[in-house]
Formats: C-alpha cells, sequence, structure tokens
C-alpha cells in the first residue's frame, strides 16, 4: 500500500507542477504580465517601477523559476485591496468554504444515499420515479437558481431563514467554525443545502445502479441463503459494495463543489473564498485571482490524492492485492 | 436406504416463471426425496431444471419464479407455505446452501470473519468472542490450516479451494438437516474437487446430513451419491440407487448420458452422443419431452408419461430396463 | 454500431415517451422564440432610445406610457422583461448550439484520430484529455474568463475548451470498437484510404453516440455560462443571457420584485431541463455503448 501512495504522490506532484507552468505561461502570454501585478491606476513611471521590480524584464523561462521559487517559499503576492499577503487571506476565509463544502457532503449522503437505495430496491414503484425524476432535475439546475428559488421562498416569502452571511462561531482547532452553534446552522442551512444538490443527485443514481448490480450478486444470494435479515443484509453487505463506486465519483466531484461553491458564496454571501475570488473580480485585484486559482489547483489535487487513498481504504483487493 | 423416515420430502412441486408473454412451466411434477446420513446426486445439463429445484426448495426462488404447486416437506412438515420470515429462520438453520463459485459467493469487501459472524447470528445471538469461536471450530472441522488467520483475511487472499471450504463451513455453522450444493465443484480444480468431495462425504456420514449434490457432471457425482435423480427440462426423469441406475439404467436419457462419459469400461470406443438437444422451456413437446430424440418412441410418447415405480422409478413408457414396482 | 431500426421506427420509439415529447416541443418552442426574437420582440431593449428609465421595475402587466404592456415586467434600467428574456434565450442558445457544435467538432476529430492511429498518438492524445477531464469544469471556465476578459468570442472558446475532452473520449471509445469490426478490417484489406474509412465507415456508426453526448453536453453549456454569466464572467452587460439577466435582478429579490430575477429563470430552467430529457431519451433509443 506505501508503494500505492507514494505513486499516487508523485503523480500528484507533477500535475501541480504542469499547472503552475500553464497558469503562468497562460498569464504571460495571453496578457501583459505587467498588469497582473499592477493595479488598474498605475502610469508609466509606477509600471517601469515594477517591471525592474518583479524582473519582468529578464527572459520568461528565469520569470518562471522566480515565480516557482516565491510559490515553494508561500509567497503568492500581495492582495491590491487588502494590501496583505495573499496567502493570509486565502487562509483566513478557507475555513468557511470548506465547513459549507463539508456540510452539503453530509447532506448528499444523509439524503443521497436512503433515496437512492430505496429507489434501487424497487424500482419501478412511483416513489422511485419521483425520486430518480428529482435527482434529474437536481442535476440539471444551475446551482445559482437553486439558490435563487431558496432565498425566495425561505427568506423572502416565509422568513424562515436568513439569506445572508454566517452564523455565530466558536473557535475550535485554532479556527472559528460556525457548525455548533444555532444561529451558525441556521445560516448554514441553506447555502449547504444549494450545494448539496448536485451531489446529491450523483449520489442518488449511483446508489441505485449499485443497487441494481449488487442486489442481483451471488453473495447477496449466498447470504439469504444462511438466513442472514434483509436490514442486515442492505445495511452492511450491499451498502459496503456500493461505496466503492459512489466514493470515488464523489471524490471526483467535490472539486466541482469547490469551485461551485464559489457561486453559492457569492448569493448567499457567505465570507469564503469563494466570495473572496468575486469580489476580487469585481474590482480586478489580480494577484488575489491568480493567488486564489493556484491554490484551489492545489487542494484539488490534494483532494484526489486523498480520494485514492480514502478508496484503498474501503476495497480491500485494491489495498492487499490478491492471490489468484 | 435406511428406514428413518426422509428428511426431505418433495411431492410433485411445480414451479413457473409469470413472465408478461405467459407462464413458463419449468418445473413440472418434480419428486423425490432425501434420507438422513443420504447423499442424492441430481443430475442434469443446463436449462434441466436442477438449480431451480434446489432454490424452490430454500424458497430463493428469484421473482418472477415462484412455487405454483406441489409439497415440500422437511421432516414432515410442510414448509411450502410457510411465511417469509418463517422461511428466512430455516434457510441457514436447518437447509443450508453451497453455490458454485465461491469467488462469486463470498462477499468480496467483507472479512471471513465477519461474514461468518452475520450467518451465526442470523440464528442465535452470540458475543463477538462466542461468535469466533465457533468460527475457528467450523474452519477447522473443514480441514483449513491456520484458521486464525484466515478469519480474518478477505474472499480475494484465499485460493479457489480454500474458499469453498469456508463457504461449507458456513452451511455447517447450525449443523442443518439438509444441505443443497448446488454445482458445488465445477468451478475448482480437478485435484481440489476431489478433496471437497471427500470433505463432504465424510461430512454428511459422520453427522448424518442429508445432501443434495446438484451436478451437470455426471461422473463427479457417481463416486459420491448413495442415489441419483436425472432431470430433462424440468422433469425427473428417473430416479434410483446409484449403482443400480449406473449398471442398467432404465430411461434412453440416461442411458445416453452414461454413454457419453470416458470410462475406464469404454476405453477405445467412440463416445456416444445423444443427437439434437434438450427444448427450450418455451418450447416443449406436448408429452415426453426426450421423445424427439429418443430412439425408441413412438407415437404414445406424445402424452406426457407418468412416472412408475418407487425407490426406483422412471418416467418412460419403454424403459430399457422393467423397475421394480 | 448498428442501431436497432431505421429512423423511422427509432423516431417512433422516441414518440412512445410522452415526457420526451413534451420535452422536444418546449424546447423547439424556445429555439424558435429565440431566434425569431428580432421580429417578434416588442421592444430591442438594447436600443436605448426604446427604453425609458421611468418605467423601471414595473410589476407584469403594466401599461407604458406609449400604450405598450409590459407582459413580464420591466426591470432596473426600465427594459421590457419580456423583450430582455426573448434576446437572453437567443443568445443562451446560440452560445450554447455554436459551443457544443464547435467542441462536438474538435472532440470527434481528435477520437477518430488517436483510435485509427493508435500507440503513441493514440496515449498522448488520451493523457491530455484524462487531463483535462480531471479538473472540474467550472474551475477550468474560470480560469480561462478571468484570463481573457468578457466576450461572446472567449465565453464560446471556453466552453469549446471545457466540453472537447468529453467528446473525444466516447467517441474514441466508439470508434475503437468499430474499428474492430470486420467490414473496416475489409475496408483496410481493400487499401481504401485512412481518412475514407474514417469517415465514410467509421463516422456514421459513432454518429448515434455523438448525438445523445452532444444533447447533453448543450444542457450542461447553457447551464455553464448562466452561471459564469450570473458571475459576472464571459458575456458583456449589452449582450445578456439568461444568466446575465437572473444575475441583474438578483438585487431586486429581496424586495419582493420577483419578476426580473425568477421569470428568467423559469425559461433557463425549462430550456436544461427539455434538453437533458431529450439526451436522455435519445440516449434510451438509441442504446449507444456510452
Amino acid at each position: 500500500m506505501a508503494e500505492f501512495i507514494i505513486k499516487r504522490i508523485l503523480q500528484a506532484i507533477l500535475v501541480l507542477l504542469v499547472m503552475t507552468v500553464l497558469v503562468f505561461f497562460g498569464v504571460n502570454v495571453v496578457g501583459n504580465p505587467v498588469y497582473i501585478f499592477a493595479s488598474s491606476e498605475c502610469d508609466q513611471p509606477c509600471l517601469t517601477k515594477i517591471i525592474a521590480d518583479l524582473g519582468l524584464d529578464k527572459p520568461v523561462w528565469e520569470q518562471y523559476l522566480v515565480f516557482l521559487g516565491n510559490l515553494l517559499q508561500g509567497d503568492l503576492g500581495n492582495s491590491f485591496t487588502h494590501g496583505v499577503p495573499t496567502l493570509t487571506l486565502i487562509l483566513e476565509r478557507l475555513p468557511a468554504t470548506l465547513e459549507l463544502a463539508f456540510a452539503a457532503l453530509v447532506i448528499a449522503l444523509v439524503v443521497g444515499l436512503p433515496l437512492g437505495m430505496l429507489a434501487g430496491l424497487r424500482p419501478h414503484a412511483i416513489s422511485s420515479r419521483f425520486i430518480m425524476g428529482f435527482s434529474m432535475v437536481g442535476f440539471s439546475l444551475p446551482v445559482f437558481w437553486i439558490g435563487l428559488i431558496m432565498i425566495l421562498i425561505f427568506s423572502v416569502q416565509l422568513g424562515w431563514m436568513p439569506s445572508i452571511g454566517r452564523g455565530d462561531t466558536i473557535p475550535m482547532l485554532g479556527t472559528d467554525v460556525s457548525l455548533f452553534t444555532l444561529d451558525g446552522l441556521h445560516h448554514l442551512a441553506m447555502p449547504a443545502f444549494t450545494l448539496s444538490l448536485i451531489m446529491m443527485a450523483m449520489v442518488i443514481r449511483l446508489t441505485r445502479a449499485g443497487m441494481r448490480e449488487v442486489m442481483f450478486a451471488d453473495y447477496i444470494r449466498f447470504a439469504r441463503a444462511n438466513g442472514i435479515r434483509e436490514r442486515r443484509i442492505l445495511s452492511v453487505h450491499v451498502l459496503k459494495n456500493i461505496l466503492i463506486p459512489i466514493v470515488t465519483v464523489l471524490g471526483m466531484e467535490f472539486g466541482g463543489v469547490i469551485a461551485f461553491a464559489v457561486v453559492v458564496e457569492s448569493i448567499f454571501s457567505w465570507p469564503g473564498v469563494g466570495k473572496m475570488l468575486i469580489d476580487a473580480i469585481g474590482v480586478l485585484d489580480r494577484p488575489l485571482i491568480v493567488a486564489y486559482l493556484i491554490f484551489v489547483v492545489f487542494m484539488f489535487v490534494v483532494l484526489n490524492l486523498l480520494v485514492d487513498v480514502l478508496y484503498s481504504v474501503l476495497d480491500p483487493r485494491v489495498r492487499l492485492g490478491g492471490k489468484e | 436406504m435406511t428406514d428413518a423416515p426422509p428428511v426431505l420430502e418433495v411431492d410433485t412441486l411445480c414451479t413457473s416463471f409469470m413472465t408478461a408473454g405467459g407462464e413458463i412451466k419449468a418445473l413440472r411434477d418434480v419428486s423425490f426425496s432425501v434420507s438422513r446420513g443420504e447423499i442424492l446426486g441430481l443430475v442434469g445439463e443446463s436449462g434441466s431444471g436442477k438449480s431451480l429445484t434446489g432454490f424452490s426448495i430454500n424458497g430463493l426462488l428469484s421473482p418472477p419464479g415462484e412455487v405454483v404447486g406441489g409439497h415440500i416437506r422437511l421432516h414432515g412438515q410442510d414448509i411450502s407455505t410457510l411465511s417469509a420470515e418463517q422461511m428466512r429462520q430455516l434457510r441457514g438453520r436447518r437447509i443450508a446452501m453451497i453455490f458454485q463459485d465461491p469467488m462469486m459467493t463470498l462477499n468480496p469487501v467483507l472479512r471471513i470473519e465477519t461474514q461468518m459472524r452475520d450467518a451465526l447470528r442470523a440464528h442465535e445471538t452470540l458475543t463477538k468472542a462466542e461468535a469466533r469461536m465457533r468460527a475457528l471450530e467450523a474452519l477447522d472441522e473443514v480441514g483449513i490450516p491456520a484458521p486464525a488467520e484466515r478469519l480474518r483475511n478477505y474472499p480475494h487472499q484465499l485460493s479457489g479451494g480454500m474458499r469453498q471450504r469456508v463457504a461449507i463451513a458456513i452451511a455447517l455453522l447450525h449443523k442443518p438437516d439438509l444441505i443443497i450444493a448446488d454445482e458445488p465443484t465445477t468451478a475448482l480444480d480437478v485435484t481440489i474437487q476431489g478433496q471437497i468431495l471427500a470433505l463432504a462425504q465424510t461430512l454428511c456420514k459422520e453427522r448424518g446430513t442429508a445432501l443434495i449434490w446438484i451436478t451437470h457432471d455426471l461422473a463427479v457425482v457417481a463416486g459420491i451419491a448413495d442415489r441419483i435423480a436425472v432431470m430433462y427440462a424440468g422433469r425427473v426423469v428417473e430416479i434410483g440407487d446409484v449403482d443400480a441406475l449406473l449398471d442398467d439404467p432404465a430411461h434412453p436419457y440416461t442411458a445416453g448420458l452414461i454413454g457419453s462419459v470416458p470410462a475406464r469400461g469404454n476405453r477405445g470406443t467412440p463416445l456416444r452422443q445423444i443427437p439434437g438437444r434438450m427444448p427450450a422451456l418455451t418450447d416443449l413437446p406436448p408429452g415426453c419431452a426426450f421423445a424427439p430424440r429418443c430412439d425408441f418412441a413412438t407415437a404414445a410418447c406424445n402424452s406426457p408419461p407418468p412416472m412408475v415405480g418407487s425407490g426406483r422409478a422412471v418416467r418412460c413408457i419403454h424403459p430399457l430396463t422393467e423397475v421394480a414396482r | 454500431m448498428p442501431v436497432a431500426g431505421s429512423p423511422r421506427d427509432l423516431w417512433r420509439r422516441f414518440l412512445q415517451s410522452s415526457i420526451a415529447v413534451v420535452a422536444l416541443i418546449v424546447f423547439l418552442t424556445f429555439c424558435v422564440l429565440g431566434f425569431g426574437a428580432p421580429f417578434i420582440a416588442p421592444q430591442n431593449p438594447y436600443d436605448l432610445a426604446q427604453v425609458d428609465i421611468l418605467d423601471s421595475l414595473l410589476p407584469p402587466g403594466s401599461v407604458s406610457f406609449t400604450g405598450m404592456t409590459y407582459w413580464l415586467g420591466t426591470d432596473g434600467q426600465g427594459r421590457d422583461m419580456l423583450s430582455a428574456m426573448l434576446y437572453g434565450i437567443r443568445i443562451s442558445l446560440i452560445v450554447g448550439l455554436l459551443s457544443g457544435f464547435l467542441a462536438l467538432l474538435l472532440g470527434t476529430a481528435v477520437g477518430l484520430i488517436a483510435a485509427y492511429k493508435r500507440g503513441w498518438v493514440d496515449t498522448v492524445l488520451m493523457r491530455i484529455v484524462d487531463l483535462q477531464l480531471s479538473f472540474p469544469t467550472i474551475l477550468v471556465a474560470l480560469i480561462l474568463l478571468v484570463i481573457l476578459g468578457r466576450g461572446v468570442d472567449k465565453i464560446i472558446f471556453a466552453l469549446v475548451v471545457v466540453q472537447w475532452a468529453y467528446f473525444a473520449r466516447t467517441v474514441r471509445g466508439v470508434a475503437l470498437v468499430e474499428g474492430a469490426r470486420e467490414y473496416v478490417e475489409a475496408a483496410r484489406g481493400l487499401r481504401l484510404g485512412g481518412v475514407r474509412i474514417l469517415l465514410g465507415h467509421i463516422l456514421p456508426n459513432c454518429l448515434p453516440t455523438m448525438l445523445v453526448v452532444a444533447t447533453m453536453q448543450m444542457a450542461a453549456a447553457i447551464s455553464l455560462e448562466a452561471t459564469l454569466s450570473f458571475l459576472g464572467l464571459g458575456l458583456p452587460p449589452t449582450r445578456p443571457s439568461l444568466g446575465l439577466l437572473i444575475a441583474n435582478g438578483f438585487d431586486y429579490l429581496q424586495s419582493g420584485r420577483y419578476w426580473i430575477s425568477v421569470l428568467p429563470g423559469l425559461v433557463l430552467l425549462a430550456i436544461i431541463i427539455s434538453a437533458n430529457v431529450l439526451g436522455d431519451r435519445m440516449r434510451d433509443v438509441l442504446n449507444p455503448r456510452l
């Protein structure tokens, strides 16, 4: 297993390297790079100074190495609008986004798994068709639209939920967490639910498909032949087999969820990195934008790695190798 | 064989598939019995209905299949009318089953210990430690070395023969009255096959468990069975003691089966093949299903032949030998 | 791959699902509305001469100073919502269809080449495809649009970049299967040129798959474009798609002026869902190996 993990880590590093190259050269090739580091009010002498400061008069590959060097030291540049290192800003606001994504994941699983299992058990019942229809709708709807409607119904019309911001937090693990306060949950509910819908739709479909496949497997028949109760068969014998593809796909899609968090944070004014990005785009705070992109790619690659490890934990065939 | 009352009595069992296109009669008037400690070989080619018979007995027919007629009696008690929960309580405890491919039979993501514990807890309340003890004993009985280690393994870490032994061990956990083994050695190497056969035979004789050994391979079952029932197109066409049946088959199909098996006796002579093939269940002839392929068929064979005889019986109006009445 | 049935049979099977028929009608209706927008919209909302700011934020059904009925109300600038939505449908559809089509061309070309050439060409191309597919679409589109700025051509470009890889992967899969069939062996034996085999034999059998993928991708593209527009990327404010309309109206939600956001939202929903239903149904009917 160690060999497997090491191989995956090396692959991840390679991908990261490639991404830094892409981002750097993409930025340099397409636009005048000096504007990445200059605010829009800079005039000619100011620009010249920046060019010299940043070594933009040096050859491109040398610039890349400087860029990479800074990156490895954790220096992603300073934000215009806030005047502090971008990395600091990102790390400050990251917990809120992670909290949101985590809550969305939990909701997707807790609601999606049972619904999917139900749809898989009785594929032709009306309830199953309804569930599948719901999953198709959840899959098609653009995230921002869902958020919109939820605000309209639950905030404006019914006044049940607040539509803006994050609730009260308590310090935990070195940062602020709002999961454990009632007010926090109140604020978290709608954004998390909105974000969860894509994943939920996917979980429902995958669970249902997995059920259809696993329920007819020989080992389930064997379990029945031994007289094991149906409930136990479903909750352990079937579920553990279904989870493997679900975890894989969820892991692959989770990166997309982080990306979609941008939209959700924007709608609900949730103070995470996504909202930070949108604000930065609005005022053209380029260093912040670039820093965000690189950071997200990094997180994404790490995430994929974690999913691979998790997969090997769940599927003993991958972890231990076969004898045959 | 012995005078003990039969463990299992299957009496004119009829199983059908209720499909959108109509009723497909898969099993028709299947009757046989198995006594304590007796091994019955249920022989037939694919599609003859032998596996379905097994599933009909322990209530594991997948829809749209269902038992539509006849009775199944376990120790005299009619089990064909039991509720689903009552059948569940029988399964594993009094009627056990072993399947063909042990790789597919054991759950790939659960440890052996977990699967055995689940099988135990299906019918008894046990602590983890107690279940572990029972599991170790069971693995020991089927001759698995280093059982403690095996418990922690996953199925893919064991060899094919070992997996089948585990399946047998699970089947024996509650000391069932009857074991239905559906082609248990078909997927195994010949040498392993021999070991499993010997194991099954010993266990049955020692414990008095009744065993139905379902197979398409006459040669395999000839060495182990006490009695043989031959199935064709959903019906039992001949049944009797193994020696009498093999030396002196009454049904032309049985004779054909025996003749097509290479054995020391017919070395050098060309193997006889039965011409044609078994009819599909949707396309059965009105009378004897074997008639189209039979050398001895006459017009009378167009009506369903009755089962003649008891103990040794044959469903044929032109049997090759007269069976004792 | 030989599809089970003639076009007429397939069409008839397609029609058996009433939901799919409804979806088809809905989608075609929107296509007609969208492309006919310049002719049927009561007002050209981007012609400043026709827009009166005093008429802003009127609820649906209000009548303007000049006697024109604002059937669906007006937005913050006084633009007629009905007209704005018709133009919005137009842009959304154009962007979605065009980007989908271009991605189809590019992806199919790459997939066919990879399947036909095999060897290292195949490996390299598929590695690129895998890399592209392993990143979430919205992230890639975001990066591209941040770098490129706003504009219709830019968002089409971004959408093509995001979509082509999926086409490439699926077409390659089908082409590989087709390429292994006997008729291709026969054609190679007859020394028919590679391009001719590709275009004349393999490609036609890939069409069912491509059609299904294209439909579902189009729905995704429209959705993605709407999301990007909502975030203020991609389309310029002078050419708002439905997404941008929704974004513009977002601020008025709290004050109860729902029509500016919700109505375009409903239309967007209808388009996306009908496209997805169509794709689903086509997949059932054509049953391609996806």
